[in-house]
């Protein structure tokens, strides 16, 4: 298990659910991914992603312009 | 008896949903797949404008999926999707939208990934008759044909009106469930999402491309007549949806942000563009995109300065920072709106 980082600053939805998607097929299951953005609609896009994909959003946290997404990686061979 | 699998092209809006159901519904594993192009209308724009702030700013498309309980893969195509709109083999619509090019294109992705991930079919939302470029008996076939999908594309809501797929001549679907919905009524589709019980869905009036959008396409036009070459970045076109327009000489363009939220964008932006501030009072951010002569920065200095809080005033001050950080101050007069002619707005 380990921790990994994504930087989706200045990309707009969908792009920051892709590059989540993407990352998050590279990982193995009980890995944490932080990902941190600033479009606002990845308060809605992200969590909708990780509950189809049954993946585990932890916590998220909006400072600023900043928009902090914590997801805990459960791929579906491992639920 | 193995399950069979099929995957839906989502969009976002309720045709591709009612056809996914219907599909799921004859016991059907069905998967969603949703391409990215650059000119998706929802998020982008709802995200950055501040007036928009009421407007849900979910994706369709992944609300869809959670709707039907299915996952959904989201596939950015944006780059090779470029040549479709340069080079659209079956031409444009009424403005820049290649649809029928576009729709063979999705197909063919989508099949391309079916054959990857051991799906047996593709399923689309469409209807005959319900899009004038790319929706069309006659255009049926060609979609089949030209993506390489055959008879292994299906459309559920007007199946009835079309020569049986694979999947129901294989009995892996039953054709008499399936739709023979055709034109542009839109009553049978509402009449089936309350009998599947669908209460809210989207249903966005010109589909969800930006191309379809006249003066979307009109600045596009422009910034290919400009750059003298049909060709663009994904920050090109992302740029086109933002702020107003103005181009007072072929050699340069300005981008002027309208409010609060187009101007938190353009900061992201402003270090690859010549950028007006205004400084003596409070105005927009304003991107110059080409390459302006002196006299050039100080009309759009003027320019800038009539969208900022001091153009009654005599004089405003317009800060200039170049790409390569150096900038100056520029004390201009407000222009005057009717020394802006109409055309100068793209």
């Amino acid at each position: 298990m380990s921790t990994h980082q994504l930087n989706a600053q200045n990309l707009l939805c969908p792009m920051p659910v892709i590059k989540t998607q993407d990352k998050i097929a590279t990982l193995a299951s009980g890995d944490i991914l932080e990902v941190s953005c600033t479009d606002p609609g990845v308060l809605s896009d992200i969590p909708a992603w990780c509950r189809i994909n049954g993946h585990k959003l932890l916590h998220s946290e909006q400072s600023d312009r900043i928009i902090k997404l914590t997801i805990e990686v459960i791929h579906e061979n491992d639920r | 008896m193995t399950k069979r699998k099929a995957v839906a092209l989502i969009s976002g809006g309720l045709d591709s949903l009612l056809a996914a159901r219907v599909i799921q519904n004859q016991g059907i594993h069905v998967e969603g797949i949703n391409f990215y192009t650059g000119f998706c209308v929802e998020g982008h724009t709802h995200a950055i404008r501040k007036k928009d702030k009421a407007k849900p700013k979910r994706n369709n498309a992944l609300w869809s999926a959670e709707q039907l309980s299915m996952k959904l893969h989201i596939i950015d195509i944006s780059e090779e999707y470029k040549d479709i709109v340069i080079n659209p083999k079956h031409g444009y619509g009424a403005h820049l939208n290649p649809c029928l090019d576009c729709k063979i294109f999705m197909v063919q992705k989508a099949l391309d990934w079916a054959n990857d991930n051991d799906f047996d079919f593709i399923i689309t939302g469409e209807v005959i008759g319900q899009r004038p470029k790319s929706q069309r008996k006659e255009t049926m076939p060609i979609i089949a044909r030209e993506s390489g999908a055959e008879d292994r594309l299906l459309r559920p809501l007007c199946a009835q009106n079309l020569p049986a797929t694979l999947p129901e001549r294989e009995g892996w679907i039953n054709r008499d469930e399936l739709f023979g919905f055709s034109g542009r009524n839109r009553k049978p589709q509402i009449e089936l999402a309350n009998k599947l019980g669908f209460e809210e869905f989207a249903q966005p009036a010109g589909g969800c491309c930006f191309l379809t959008d006249e003066a979307y396409s009109n600045k596009l036009a422009d910034l290919w007549r400009y750059r003298g070459e049909k060709r663009y970045e994904l920050d090109d076109i992302m740029l086109l949806k933002i702020g107003r327009h103005i181009r007072p000489a072929p050699n340069f363009k300005m981008i002027v942000s309208r409010e609060e939220g187009e101007n938190n964008f353009l900061e992201g932006y402003r270090k690859q563009f010549l950028h007006l501030r205004t400084v003596s009072h409070n105005g927009p951010l304003t991107l110059i995109d080409g390459e302006p002569n002196a006299e050039d920065i100080e009309l759009a200095a003027r320019i800038a300065a009539r969208f900022s809080q001091g153009k009654q005033d005599t004089e405003v001050q317009v800060k200039a920072t170049f790409p390569d950080g150096q900038s100056k101050i520029l004390g201009v007069a407000p222009i005057l709106p009717t020394e802006i002619p109409q055309g100068w707005y793209v």
